[in-house]
């Protein structure tokens, strides 16, 4: 079948089989970024914004995002122009093997989007569904709390 | 020394951005033209001969390709472990086995066009059995009557090591030294106790895979999720048969090991199966067949016996360990000399010491290297042991340990003892801040103001316990890791490691040491790893070896591109060498004053007189193995109603030398913390009456999220370790150790019950608490 989405913004066209995950459909059509952990729901890693809504992108029938706007982290900011939210990441330490990076970015995304400020318990709250194995998660926290800092300070 | 500027400095990870950005391409993201896909069938039994295998069915499934199993593919006896060669671990498996021996082990392996006709496949094959009694209990595996896994002529030692399949004995470490019934004779008493731990998963996140295809000349190229390129480029052409030059193994990001991609696994059935249609293939396990179908922390049994005389002298200690290795013998033999190695050296001034280890075949999901490599398996029962003897003679845990650790001009019999299926190497200790360690953590986690205090809160004690530890700094005399590098005209360097960075910081502290000894800002240093056509040799990232043995192959390296750089301004300038010095990318002439650009004293040696290009490359191999030290602390509330373990906080203070990159070490220290507590209080693998897994997913083997971290303390104490380079020594795998010991400590703190066997879960809490009262 085919469907149209807005993928970082840009409206897309893409064929798939009607069972495709929206995962597999990302990962085919030239997004990496978006990556497999489980395809169980349960990790995180294939965490993106589906109408501005943190999903697990496995769990999520391709289908059943047509017409919808899909953030990939790579939508957010580039090499080039990082989002504060990626630089924090970078600064804090807060990346080792880079495998929940983009997810837990994604997911530290839409708190602070609802949430500008948010407590440390918060932040762990809205980084729950997310794993990460390298880094015992002591410094994504404080990278949430980093860009917390510099967002609200520009807004 | 001259003051350092780069090393010692916490630099941004040279490929965090780029992985913050989702630039950073992992292995399963190669980009492949038509590939085919490639799936694993399992078996389901325990232990048992194929009888007949039908993939009649799976060959009629829409787009299946091939199908691969024992009855037409040949393969010789080899080891998936990532050693170096020849691997101390036994040849015990082939890639498909005529007779199987753990639920979970692959059995087939189906190719088609697309994944789901793979899987499809994979489902439909058929294999008959002839099944066999099977073992799980590896306290009876060497009983005369047991089922024997690997008996008969399918099985050997590729290195003159104790092995007897005959006996279900994987592996064996013995050594003995002083008089061990004399030690015993002259105790005042002796503590005798048995404890366990557990089974466990890596869980990196990304699952094992490869991706391969064939480059313009016909050679098949492999990218694989692997701690160890070469080994892996070695492995696979014993395996298949693929000539090793044919064979080209790159690493690009890898999303996490620690120790579970020290096996080389997916890329044998990716490697084969694109040699023979020469296609490109995709392989990848789903987190299930990760689960039981990759490796796991080898379980352990340790009876530890110490004789101890009324002024806290230890007379005599025996240490007898059991080791289950599962199905085949992967790491079986090293892990366990780990498990005495890297702990009996702690407390050296035991003058009478005997260590009995055995490595045994079950039936059950295959052991392997895991963060930590037996250290922490010995570590849970020898700081119980130590905790449970210095209460016993009234004396403060950490005081006891302080009078009996190891200290900086020190060694220890156990390092000449026990290597890694050779003998060991000698070596006396030349830095160690353990007291310091000790010291810190001590204030950090209230040490003096709530150990023993039991303060209550409604159904919660509270409890304080600490730990221990050392480790090592790569495997002395075997393990080698290599470097190069060249010289560009605009004075930047490329520098190109074999040493492979998992997520560990490698490239970024290896770029550090480079611009420290060349003095140029880190930009300048553009690295490459690793990749078995363009990065020299390196045995890989394991053993904690990565800083200390590749960082010394760099710093060689870079010493001398410095010495070139040298004398080719000497050349250029007519100025004597001696007259000349490094400042940040300038030759100085300290007489004058005058400056020479490196990209002039690299322009001059590419295209003026007498051209080559600056460049060189440097080997290196560890003669010493320097251990980290690290002390640390649990706080704990033990709910005496459910049995549930809390830990509040949890502090973790490790001398690694000199941390080249503070930020990235703290991490280090952080994530194996955090993943030794989730060990001990929160993993487990649970199996039913055939040895199958019953909880292979996230769901159901519970790892560590946010809302269960503890507040979490790290302090890293730098010491000067003068065999390092800018004396570090290493910090990846040493802050597992200590979180279960600790935590067991401060369970008996709160309750005065001691828990023997991992995981710490509320049943046997409770069970404990119960039977006490």
């Amino acid at each position: 079948m085919n469907g149209s989405f807005v993928v970082n913004g840009r409206r897309v066209e893409w064929s798939f089989e009607p069972e495709a995950t929206l995962l597999d459909v990302l990962r085919a059509n030239g997004h990496p970024e978006v990556h497999r952990g489980c395809d169980e729901g349960s990790c995180g890693a294939c965490s993106v914004l589906l109408d501005g809504k943190l999903v697990n992108s496995c769990q999520v029938f391709a289908a059943s995002a047509i017409d919808k706007d899909v953030l990939t982290v790579a939508g957010m900011g580039t090499i080039h122009e990082p989002h504060p939210l990626q630089t924090a990441f970078v600064e804090t330490g807060a990346i080792q093997c880079g495998f929940c990076t983009p997810a837990m970015i994604l997911a530290s995304l839409a708190l602070l989007r609802s949430n500008p400020n948010p407590t440390d318990e918060d932040i762990r709250s809205a980084l729950d569904g997310n794993y990460c194995r390298c880094t015992g998660y002591v410094k994504i926290i404080e990278a949430v709390r980093l860009a917390s800092r510099r967002m609200s300070a520009h807004d | 020394m001259t003051e350092l500027t780069i090393v010692g400095k916490s630099v941004e990870k040279v490929d965090s951005l780029s992985l913050a950005c989702g630039n950073a391409r992992y292995a399963s993201d190669c980009e492949l033209r038509d590939p085919l896909f490639l799936t694993f069938a399992l078996s389901t039994v325990p232990h048992g001969d194929i009888l007949s295998i039908d993939d009649f069915a799976a060959r009629a499934v829409d787009g299946v390709v091939d199908v691969f199993h024992a009855f037409n593919t040949e393969s010789p006896l080899f080891s998936t472990a990532g050693q170096g060669f020849p691997e101390p671990s036994p040849y015990d498996t082939r890639l498909f086995n005529r007779r199987v021996r753990y639920v979970g082990e692959i059995v087939a392996a189906v190719l088609a066009e697309s994944l789901e006709g793979a899987r499809a496949g994979a489902k439909a094959m058929k294999l008959e059995y002839s099944t066999l009694p099977a073992l799980f209990d590896p306290e009876r595996s060497m009983d005369s009557d047991s089922p024997k896994l690997h008996d008969g002529e399918d099985a050997y030692a590729p290195l003159p090591v104790a092995y007897r399949p005959e006996e279900n004995v994987a592996g064996e470490v013995l050594f003995s030294y002083g008089d061990i019934e004399k030690g015993f004779s002259e105790a005042d008493f002796v503590v005798d106790e048995t404890f366990r731990t557990h089974q466990a998963s890596h869980c990196a996140l990304e699952p094992h895979n490869a991706s391969a295809y064939f480059d313009e000349k016909g050679r098949l190229v492999l990218v694989v999720s692997t701690q160890v390129p070469f080994h892996s480029r070695r492995i696979v052409a014993k395996a298949t048969g693929i000539p090793a030059h044919m064979i080209r193994v790159i690493k690009p990001r890898i999303g996490g090991g620690f120790g579970g991609k020290q096996e080389v696994l997916v890329e044998l059935y990716a490697a084969l199966a694109a040699w023979k249609h020469k296609r490109s293939v995709r392989a990848e396990m789903t987190r299930p067949e990760v689960f039981t179908s990759a490796r796991t922390r080898h379980p352990m049994r340790v009876r530890i016996k110490t004789g101890v005389k009324k002024d806290g002298t230890m007379t005599a200690m025996d240490m007898n360990d059991v080791m289950n290795s599962g199905a085949y013998g992967a790491h079986a033999l090293t892990v366990l000399s780990n498990a005495a190695s890297k702990v009996l050296p702690l407390f050296n001034k035991i003058e009478n010491m005997n260590f009995t280890g055995r490595t045994v075949y079950t039936n059950l999901p295959v052991g392997g290297a895991y963060r930590g490599y037996g250290a922490t398996q010995g570590y849970f029962p020898f700081n119980q042991h130590i905790d449970g003897i210095s209460r016993t003679l009234g004396v403060d845990f950490l005081d006891f340990v302080k009078k009996h650790h190891i200290r900086v001009g020190e060694t220890s019999a156990v390092f000449e003892a026990i290597g890694e299926g050779t003998e060991g190497v000698s070596q006396i200790v030349r830095s160690c801040k353990l007291d310091e360690c000790i010291d810190i953590g001590t204030r950090e986690i209230n040490w003096h103001g709530l150990r023993g205090k039991r303060i209550t809160d409604g159904p919660l004690v509270k409890g304080i316990g600490a730990s221990v530890a050392m480790q090592g700094s790569g495997i002395p005399q075997v393990d080698m890791a290599s470097a190069s590098m060249k010289m560009n005209d605009d004075g930047s360097f490329n520098l190109m490691v074999g040493a492979t960075d998992i997520g560990t910081g490698s490239d970024t502290i290896l770029s550090q040491i480079a611009a420290e000894a060349l003095n140029v800002p880190l930009e300048m240093i553009i690295v490459l790893s690793s990749d078995t056509d363009l990065t020299p040799f390196d045995v890989g990232a394991y053993a904690s070896s990565t800083t200390y043995v590749s960082g010394r192959a760099v710093l060689t390296c870079a010493e001398k591109i410095r010495d070139q750089i040298l004398s080719v301004a000497s050349a250029m300038t007519g100025t004597p060498l001696e007259q000349l010095s490094l400042a940040e990318s300038r030759v100085v002439n300290r007489a004058t004053g005058e400056e020479t650009s490196f990209s002039q004293v690299a322009c001059f040696a590419l295209y003026s007189k007498d051209q080559f290009q600056i460049q060189a490359s440097a080997s290196f191999t560890g003669v010493e193995s320097p251990p980290p030290f690290m002390a640390q602390f649990a706080d704990v509330d033990v709910d005496t109603e459910t049995g549930k373990v809390r830990v509040v906080k949890f502090v973790s203070v490790g001398d690694c030398g000199q941390a080249v990159n503070p930020k990235l070490a703290e991490g280090q220290i952080e994530g194996a913390a955090v993943n030794g507590i989730s060990f001990a209080l929160a993993e487990q693998y649970l199996f039913n009456k055939n040895g199958g897994m019953t909880n292979n997913s996230f769901w159901d083997y519970k790892i560590y999220g946010t809302l269960d971290l503890p507040e979490m303390v790290t302090v890293v104490v730098e010491s000067d370790e003068p065999t390092g380079p800018y004396g570090a020594k290493s910090v990846s795998e040493i802050g597992i150790n200590g979180p279960a010991p600790a935590i067991a400590n401060a369970i008996y703190d709160a309750i005065g019950v001691r828990i023997y066997d991992l995981p710490l879960t509320p049943e046997k809490v409770l069970k404990a608490i119960r039977s006490r009262a």
